[in-house]
């Protein structure tokens, strides 16, 4: 094994000890603080080994097999380094340090047990997502992105005595599963026709055009329809903006910066095999596209700060399905990694706002770049970055994105973006105007921190603030750096597309600028000029109606004609079965009379019947 | 006389032998028949030995006397145990094994 594949093993298993040392030593656990400072230093010696093995370069394998065969394992585990997985890697151990350092302050108030609980499970995710991440084969990716999803629902669902959280929980677990059956039957249905699950044997069946293209797009439209499940892609994204019941840590390392990238990353390491299917690509634009727009518009009405950056997220996640499926992964990938920074960042900064204020409505809060003056540079950045501006995180992954469906000859799907980047500045200023500036309302919570006499500043304390300025010079710093030093593009984008692009994130932030700061135009106006589109938002397109429903009518009538089957057809079969039995035992038991007689005479007439027959069968 | 005479009678003997066996309620009468067929089978061996110029058939049943003491002696010892016990030697009364 070569030092980068040891690298990567030692990223991947830290956290798995962390885990199982934590699930196991029940009192370790029951302590609390001390059980999350070991997870901690986990994540922190997983993000050393997978910086080290990103600064390493190159690539590396490390195979085991799992499921002998006579012509070669039928199943392997193990771990695969490359570009992609490595970057990756970084990103995925970085957050998760970053959050897991965070969570200590957050959950503060948390009673020792549920803390250690915790972090369990956040040892758990971080394995799963690592071991998903290094995946060499699609099997072990499969199960990865399994656990993955049931960290996502214990996460979710970690405050289980809130009903909406307990409810949360299942639906984010059983919408994504619908996907999940879909990547599960995909996988399935490629190995019928490759024979392997080994993405670089697969890979060098694509080049060497060994594969059947005969079937292959009904095979990748059940790998994307993974891919929609868990990267939220319409009509599977409601249960994204549920899970923002669980704990602010969680939706920025879950629910923003990695686990719902994971569809997206599906992508990218398979595009070779989608590019052998331009019809499912097509789809996979066309539906990333419209995701972005939907959820945008969701964005631009939600109440509560968290709903409008998981909104956002599902809007940011269309961005990079549309990349893909304009042919250029590698833009959407670059944007999956600058988006998992600010994000991250972005989730944070406003957990460190809920975490002040004691409350999610942006009506309670206001003014609060005074109070908490760290928190809002911060969140600006962020917000900077997710709007695309130069020199901010997000501006050249994005411009990227928009270059690349360009480039694909996507007009339709590209015009849909330019809109979505407006409103995405739009709906992000309009959270930070409402915020940070401006007055501070009059009812406010009771257990506002940042009202309390004797608290000048409400800054969040160390543990929070350091991951907070730590992804805020990440994202700074990516954004400098592509600024200065664009990466060899694939494709060439027209000259007009920078100003383009600018411009039309200034308007957003210059209407929002408007709307909320200056107030030249009222915000009652501008939404009854939206009216019918604004009602619709608030409903949610009624497409959580619509799941409702098809789960209501559909699924529950189904149920019980199941059930109706089961109760009396099957156990009806059954249970008459049973009764002959008895009967037929019954009636044969007064054979036994218990007389040797009788025995004797019944094995004399048998030995006759014998003779008898015998002599019938001779003749 | 031929041989199939000697069958003839070893075959009716079987037959009272089983005959009894199966209807007789007292235990010694059963092992009386018991007895009839087993002297229809020495009938029979001997029968064949004499007809088929084989010795071994009458070496055969001279064993079989033998054993059939024996197992009379047995069979006795049986009924006298299960008379102790059950205070009968009575078949129909004897239903331990009934199901």
């Amino acid at each position: 094994m070569t030092d980068l594949a040891l690298y990567a093993l030692i990223a991947l298993l830290l956290p798995a000890l962390s885990f199982l040392v934590l699930a196991v030593v029940a009192p370790l656990r029951r302590l609390g603080r001390p059980a999350a400072w070991f997870s901690i230093l986990s994540a922190a010696g997983s993000l050393a080994a997978a910086a080290i093995a990103w600064n390493h370069g190159g690539e590396a394998r490390a195979i085991w097999a799992w499921l002998p065969a006579q012509a070669g394992p039928l199943a392997t585990i193990g771990v695969q380094v490359d570009a992609d997985s490595s970057i990756m890697l970084v990103l995925v151990a970085l957050v998760a340090f970053l959050v897991q350092l965070y969570s200590l302050g957050y959950l503060v108030d948390e009673p020792p047990r549920s803390l250690g609980r915790y972090y369990t499970y956040q040892s758990l995710f971080a394995f799963s997502m690592m071991g998903l991440v290094l995946a060499p084969n699609l099997l072990q990716l499969f199960i990865c992105w399994e656990l993955v999803g049931l960290c996502s629902y214990l996460l979710i669902g970690f405050w289980y005595h809130k009903p909406e959280a307990a409810r949360a929980a299942v639906k984010a677990f059983w919408i994504t599963k619908a996907g999940d059956v879909g990547l599960l039957v995909g996988i399935v249905l490629l190995w019928r026709q490759a024979g392997t699950f080994d993405l670089v044997e697969l890979r060098g069946l694509v080049e060497n055009g060994a594969l059947p293209v005969a079937g292959l797009s009904l095979i990748t439209f059940l790998i994307y329809l993974g891919a929609m499940g868990k990267s939220a892609q319409f009509p599977l994204h409601v249960w994204l903006p549920d899970a923002m019941e669980g704990p602010t840590p969680v939706s920025a390392l879950i629910h923003a910066a990695t686990m719902v990238t994971a569809g997206v990353y599906l992508l990218v390491r398979t595009e070779w095999l989608f590019a052998l299917t331009p019809d499912v690509l097509a789809i996979v634009a066309w539906i990333g596209a419209f995701t972005a727009l939907l959820a945008a518009v969701l964005a631009c009405v939600q109440e509560d700060i968290k709903r409008v950056l998981a909104y956002s997220t599902v809007s940011q996640l269309g961005y990079m399905m549309t990349a893909i499926g304009a042919g250029f992964a590698a833009a959407g990938f670059f944007h999956l990694l600058t988006h998992g920074v600010f994000k991250a960042l972005l989730f944070l900064g406003a957990g460190a706002v809920i975490h002040a204020v004691h409350s999610n409505d942006l009506s309670h809060m206001g003014g609060l770049a005074r109070r908490m003056p760290q928190t809002a540079i911060v969140f600006v950045v962020g917000t900077l970055s997710l709007a695309g501006i130069p020199l901010f995180g997000g501006f050249l992954s994005k411009e990227e994105i928009l270059g690349a469906v360009w480039a694909g000859g996507m007009p339709g799907p590209f015009a849909l973006l330019m809109l979505v980047a407006f409103l995405t500045a739009f709906y992000m200023f309009r959270v930070v105007f409402r915020a940070f500036f401006g007055v501070a309302p009059a009812d406010a919570h009771p257990h506002d921190l940042s009202r309390r006499s004797g608290h000048a500043k409400a800054d969040p304390p160390v543990s929070m603030a350091l991951p907070l300025w730590i992804l805020a010079a990440g994202s700074m710093a990516i954004g400098v750096y592509f600024t200065f030093e664009h990466p060899e593009p694939e494709f060439t984008s027209p000259a007009w597309l920078t100003p383009a692009a600018v411009s039309v994130a200034v308007a957003g932030i210059l209407l929002a600028w408007l709307t909320y700061m200056t107030r030249a135009i009222d915000p009652a106006t501008l939404a009854s000029m939206f009216g019918p589109i604004r009602r619709a938002a608030l409903a949610r397109f009624w497409i959580d109606d619509v799941f409702e429903w098809a789960y209501r009518v559909v699924v529950l009538a189904f149920s019980r004609g199941v059930g109706w089957m089961d109760r009396y057809v099957v156990d009806g079969v059954l249970n008459a079965l049973s009764a002959w039995t008895l009967t037929a035992g019954d009636d044969l038991r007064s054979m036994q009379s218990g007389k040797a007689q009788d025995y004797v005479y019944g094995v004399a007439v048998g030995v006759l019947a014998i003779v008898i027959w015998l002599q019938w069968v001779i003749a | 006389m031929g041989l199939q005479a000697y069958l003839t009678l070893a075959a009716v003997v079987f037959c009272i032998g089983l005959f009894g066996v199966v209807t007789r309620r007292n235990a010694i009468g059963i092992l009386l028949g018991i007895e009839l067929m087993l002297n229809a089978v020495n009938i029979n061996l001997v029968a064949f030995a004499r007809f088929g110029g084989n010795v071994a058939g009458m070496v055969f049943t001279v064993f079989t006397i033998c054993i059939t003491v024996a197992e009379a002696a047995l069979g006795l010892a049986i009924v006298i145990l299960l008379f102790r016990i059950r205070r009968t030697v009575m078949a129909d009364h004897l239903d331990l094994l009934k199901g």
